[in-house]
């Protein structure tokens, strides 16, 4: 029963496993850490002098990481598993981590690295396990240009068609506009503005925190703005409500599939949703209606279930399917994408971004920000760059490749020198 | 840790502030006893040691309910049967005190305590075991508690010893520092060495994040249980103040502890949803409830508004405790 913190191998978690209620010493204290140990490794991680009475519920979600990773190092493991720790640290952390964990192969210590971020596995490992469906499908060795072999052992035979059809490079659309954002100022963001047209996917790259999350919010009615405009088809709109902006037809789908679904509701319940009070208004639901239209959208999207199961046994891919199914059913001009990919696996990955550029390509618009940069190109016909707040660069996705977007997401080339 | 932090690029402002945030509701809770206190004395300018002590002697029983709900909420829990279980306690203990002297009742008194701690460990490995919902158990067991209450003892019956009864209702010290007073520090003896110890801080990891806190090598169950258990011995202190103060074994009279207790402890700043908060806002809570009824029998109003008055003063406090987080975010 006794989980695996106290056995030798312990385990570093995509969710940081600190008690949000307990200060930091407490929790070394419940898990019988050492904390001189801690202390060192935490230095080592660039948190020296970290005051261990804070409350893990004030922190932010990559010094939770940092922190349960240094928790874990500090007893001293013979090996060490890290379970999607990078998806929730930007780059320069993700260094400090990865740094980490090459001093414990030279000491003679083994890591075991889980990510969905092939970069990261062919910088780091040495060795690459990959697992489909449940079963180890090879074992590469990613230093000697395994990658591409990786990406085929993980898509299947099934899910490669699909993927090769999502990274065909687009073009840039020149469709009508559909949404027009004017100086917009909220919090981080400070006077961005662009266009958003009919038929394309429009990429946002940005580093964590640098206004994206209040662009989004502000454009799906979620947080007013200070300031600023946003126009839909020419006419100023002011959302007060997140349904004010479902009516103007810009709809959001989250990183966090959970926050827009009801877990606990069957699958045809969640897709249903947003379109009964615009169906049956206040009137009961007419089940035959709601059935059809919710087959359509599953069938389309190949969500590997049946529609009446609870969308909380469903996998992460197959909830943000939901959660894009639903919007599909309901009809939509404008599909804000946030992270929408977020610790999703390659299959689904690339099913998805398939998907959001089918419906670009039959007059959709699309604005997609997603933490990975590659899949930017992969995704998107024209992208925007925000660093600080504003909008420093704008690019068409020919030109998109990680090198251009990471130097621009970092502010100036020249400064940075990344 | 103090000098540690010092290396850290941290004013000692922000501390005080975190301080203040962390610590306020309790703060806020014990000023608010303070200005109810200050009201009372205006509204009754002989108020005197007697008064105080009957005062200490309505909020004792409360006070110890508070805290038997206090710990099993922060587990994650919610105890219903906190009333029940004080009134077990009490009629057990009168049934064989009857007639005895101070040492057979301290005797069975221990003896009380250590039955009835046993029935909160039951609570909790029902529900541990059965996996069914801490609220559904427990309202379950407190008709089990309740009729076992009714089984022991039919009808209201006085006879504690007197010598047992004095133990809340003499004034050994001073008259201003009442034994009931002292009785409380029941709680900081039994709660204070759990808080330090890693046991303590499970408790709290369980009702915190109960996934976290399993990844942390807590053992879930155990934990839960050891709160349950816990709870059951305040409970049980509870019901042994309930014969101190009354002189009476009632098999009724701890019905109106459960929610009461529940009230005391969301005035007190503990989070029903586990995890957070402390023992020092309850105890308050529970003076500030029983202060009540007795400022509304000084100003010649019926004691009975009191509930009224309770209930909104929980909406009160707990409504301006919400606006300080909304105003915090802003």
């Amino acid at each position: 029963m006794e989980p695996s913190a106290s056995a030798a191998a312990p385990c570093v978690y995509q969710d940081p496993s600190l008690l949000p209620d307990l200060t930091v010493l407490q929790n070394l204290i419940l898990t019988a850490t050492p904390i001189s140990s801690f202390r060192r490794y935490l230095a080592d991680l660039g948190l020296g002098g970290f005051d261990l009475s804070t409350m893990p519920r004030e922190l932010a979600r990559p010094t939770l990481s940092l922190l349960d990773l240094a928790r874990a190092l500090a007893i001293e493991p013979q090996l060490l598993l890290l379970d999607e720790i990078t998806a929730s640290l930007p780059a320069d952390l993700t260094s400090r981590v990865f740094s980490v964990a090459r001093q414990l192969r030279t000491e003679g210590r083994s890591v075991i690295f889980i990510s969905h971020r092939l970069a990261e596995v062919s910088a780091l490992c040495d060795r690459a396990t990959v697992l489909r469906d449940g079963k180890t499908v090879g074992v590469v060795e990613p230093a000697q240009g395994g990658e591409e072999r990786i990406v085929k052992l993980m898509l299947g035979p099934v899910a490669e068609e699909v993927a090769a059809e999502a990274a065909s490079p687009s073009t840039p659309a020149t469709g009508a506009v559909a949404v027009e954002v004017r100086d917009l100022k909220a919090g981080t963001l400070n006077g961005v503005s662009f266009t958003l047209r009919f038929g394309e996917v429009l990429g946002v790259a940005a580093l964590e925190g640098q206004g994206e999350k209040e662009l989004f919010d502000c454009m799906a009615g979620v947080r007013r703005p200070e300031s600023g405009q946003i126009l839909v088809g020419g006419k100023a709109r002011s959302f007060g409500h997140p349904a004010d902006a479902i009516r103007a037809g810009l709809v959001l789908i989250p990183a966090d599939r959970l926050q827009a679904l009801l877990r606990q509701r069957s699958v045809r319940e969640n897709i249903a949703l947003p379109f009964v009070n615009r169906i049956a208004r206040w009137g009961p639901i007419n089940p035959r209606r709601e059935k059809r239209r919710v087959a359509t959208a599953v069938k389309r999207l190949q969500i590997d279930t049946r529609v009446t199961s609870e969308v909380r046994r469903l996998s992460g891919g197959n909830q943000q399917k939901v959660g894009i199914a639903r919007w599909l059913a309901g009809g939509f001009k404008t599909l804000l994408c946030f992270d929408p990919t977020r610790g999703i696996d390659i299959g689904t990955k690339r099913q998805i971004y398939g998907l959001v550029k089918e419906l670009a390509a039959n007059g959709s618009a699309v604005l997609l920000f997603t933490s990975e940069l590659p899949e930017i190109q992969v995704a998107c016909n024209r992208v925007i760059v925000l660093f600080g707040g504003e909008l420093v660069d704008e690019m068409p996705a020919s030109d998109a490749d990680e090198r251009a977007l990471l130097r621009a997401a970092h502010g100036l080339p020249s400064e940075e020198g990344e | 840790m103090a000098t540690a932090a010092a290396a850290a690029p941290r004013t000692s402002g922000i501390r005080f502030g975190r301080a203040a945030r962390r610590y306020g509701w309790t703060i806020a809770v014990y000023s608010l006893f303070a200005v109810l206190m200050v009201v009372t004395l205006i509204i009754k300018p002989d108020y005197g040691a007697f008064e105080w002590n009957t005062l200490t002697l309505a909020a004792l029983p409360l006070a110890f309910a508070a805290t038997a709900q206090t710990i099993v909420v922060l587990s994650g829990g919610i105890d219903l049967s906190v009333g029940p279980l004080m009134a077990l306690a009490n009629v057990l203990a009168l049934r064989a005190m009857l007639g005895h002297d101070l040492g057979y009742s301290l005797i069975v008194a221990l003896i009380v305590l250590l039955e009835v701690t046993l029935a909160g460990a039951l609570n909790g490995a029902i529900i541990v075991l059965t996996r069914v919902p801490d609220i559904v158990i427990t309202l379950a067991t407190s008709f089990i508690w309740a009729g076992l209450a009714l089984l022991v003892l039919a009808k209201p019956t006085p006879g504690v010893p007197f010598d047992f009864q004095n133990l809340a209702q003499g004034s050994t010290l001073s008259a201003w520092i009442p034994n009931a007073l002292l009785l409380l520090l029941v709680i900081p003896l039994v709660w204070i060495p759990l808080r330090r110890s890693r046991a303590g801080l499970a408790i709290y990891a369980v009702g915190s994040d109960r996934n976290a806190a399993f990844r942390s090598g807590v053992n879930l169950g155990l934990s839960r249980v050891l709160a349950y258990a816990v709870g059951g011995f305040f409970a049980a202190c509870g019901g042994l103040a309930l014969s101190m103060t009354t002189g009476v074994g009632s098999p009724l009279a701890g019905t109106y502890y459960t929610l009461s207790g529940v009230s005391a402890i969301v005035l007190g700043g503990v989070s029903l949803a586990g995890g957070r908060g402390g023992m020092l806002g309850p105890v308050a809570a529970a003076y500030i409830l029983s202060l009540i009824p007795a400022v509304l029998i000084y100003l010649g109003i019926d004691p009975n508004y009191g509930q009224m008055i309770q209930g909104v003063l929980i909406v009160i406090v707990v409504m301006i405790g919400g606006l300080g987080v909304v105003l915090r975010r802003a």
